[in-house]
């Protein structure tokens, strides 16, 4: 309903007024939303990873407003017949956008359910055009320690930049996204402005925020967290409650916000239970194995 | 002094008590959006730190020439372990799944939890036998009973050392500050053999 009152005003409302006319975002608001209430919007942009700006859930949205996101360009690579530097603005202009409220379940047995505002990221990787060797897509964070706090770290649990990466067909995958804005707005700092990757069926730590390279490749891309701690972090990292996390267990979901009176304690579904639109992507793979 | 070093002891506490009593009245206030995991990380936090305090004050009633600071590390090992009671009751309501099968899950199935709780477990007899009267009646034997302590705090710094996941930091500032106080306590061992 929100949602839709802002596709309304958006519509009908001049920019004028606006510092950012760029700032109001025009969506189609999600068909087929989930029944899960949505996380107020104040938790969502003061509770995230995002190391780059710090450990604690808190340092992103103190550490994050500094960075600058305009201008920012995207380095295409690898196995594409196009491959290039491209501006924000020529990636984004062909695409229509649209709301996915989608629940988001971090691999550290929280979850939230957050209202997107993004296009398929398989449209977009179509206009590059892959060869017939490209079998897995590799994503990279900005890394610019100047206006990064945490990158600057030597304590830090793992390396920068970050990279993430999915199979080919996980890429084309409809449910899977690039998002520029959530809760009708373009997307916050700390959550990772201007172009994240959002993949809600699988942990949090896949949908990579600030994305700066997107580079196709035949092999399989070496991950971030799977580097850090591979027998903790997977490739796959899909949500599975029946692989529990060495440290601690996957079977359930503290869904924030949480309350001291009322833990909200829920059980994580397979695949965060888009496992009938997602689980043939894995249809003769040992799960357990590749975790 | 004594109530000093009381009111000390129990200031985090009352902060804590603070925040969730505010907490409590206006979800979301005060402890954030997973205000479980705050409350159980605060009083772990407060274990080692008292844990590492009470292991601190013989060596500064050594380094400051003040052997009457001794009489403070009862108060200061007894709120240590009061706080690991706490974050452990806290971990079993907020983290762990609140049932017994799940705690017993964690115990048998994760380590660092099995090394928490062993520390927290060999805390339980030297907290029970802090007082004068059975300081008296094990006679030598209290001291020796007494220096599992170290055991404890060797264990609660591996705890935190294994559970954390983004930065080393503070496992590394709570190692330095127990290595510290072993280097301390060698060196102070080494001269009075040589007196």
């Amino acid at each position: 309903m929100a949602s839709a009152a802002t596709v309304a005003a958006g519509a009908l409302l001049p920019a004028i007024g606006h510092a950012n006319p760029l700032a109001q975002l025009n969506f189609r608001p999600d068909s087929n939303p989930p029944a899960d209430a949505v996380t107020p919007q104040a938790i969502a942009m003061a509770y995230n990873n995002f190391y780059e700006f710090g450990t604690a859930k808190d340092d992103p949205a103190a550490n994050a407003q500094r960075l600058t996101i305009d201008p920012w360009s995207v380095e295409v690579a690898g196995e594409v017949a196009k491959p290039g530097l491209y501006a924000l603005e020529d990636i984004l202009k062909p695409h229509a956008l649209e709301e996915r409220i989608y629940r988001l379940r971090c691999v550290e047995a929280w979850s939230m359910v957050v209202p997107w505002i993004g296009f398929p990221l398989g449209d977009l990787i179509k206009r590059f055009e892959p060869t017939g060797d490209a079998k897995y897509v590799e994503f990279t964070t900005l890394y610019r320690p100047e206006e990064m706090p945490g990158a600057r770290s030597i304590f830090s649990g793992i390396r920068f930049p970050y990279v993430e990466g999915l199979r080919l067909d996980e890429a084309y995958h409809p449910l899977a996204i690039l998002a520029v804005g959530m809760y009708g707005d373009r997307l916050p700092k700390q959550n990772g402005a201007p172009l994240r990757l959002v993949v809600p069926w699988k942990y949090g730590f896949k949908s990579i925020k600030s994305i700066v390279k997107i580079r196709l490749t035949a092999r399989q891309p070496r991950t971030t967290w799977n580097l850090s701690a591979p027998q903790e972090y997977g490739f796959y990292a899909n949500v599975n409650p029946a692989v529990d996390h060495p440290r601690w267990s996957q079977k359930t979901e503290r869904r924030l916000p949480s309350s001291l009176l009322r833990p909200n304690r829920m059980d994580t579904l397979p695949f965060n239970g888009y496992g009938e639109e997602v689980a043939s992507l894995y249809a003769d793979m040992n799960l357990r194995k590749n975790y | 002094m004594g109530i000093v070093v009381t009111l000390l002891c129990l200031s985090p506490l009352a902060l804590l008590g603070y925040d969730v009593a505010l907490e409590v009245m206006a979800p979301g206030s005060r402890l954030g959006a997973d205000p479980g995991e705050a409350v159980v990380h605060f009083l772990g936090e407060w274990t080692i730190r008292f844990l590492l305090a009470a292991l601190s004050i013989s060596s500064l009633a050594r380094v400051l020439r003040r052997p009457r600071l001794i009489r403070h590390r009862r108060t200061i090992g007894l709120a240590a372990f009061g706080y690991g009671v706490l974050h452990l009751c806290a971990y079993f309501a907020y983290l762990s799944g609140g049932t017994l099968g799940s705690l017993v899950g964690d115990l048998s199935e994760r380590p660092y939890i099995f090394v928490g709780a062993s520390a927290l477990l060999i805390l339980t007899p030297l907290a029970i036998t802090s007082t004068r009267r059975w300081q008296q009646r094990l006679g030598p034997r209290w001291k020796r009973l007494h220096r599992l302590v170290y055991v404890a705090g060797a264990l609660a710094i591996v705890h935190i050392a294994w559970l954390a996941k983004a930065s080393y930091l503070d496992a590394m500032l709570y190692g330095a500050w127990y290595a510290g106080l072993m280097a301390e306590r060698a060196w102070a061992s080494g001269r009075s053999r040589r007196v």
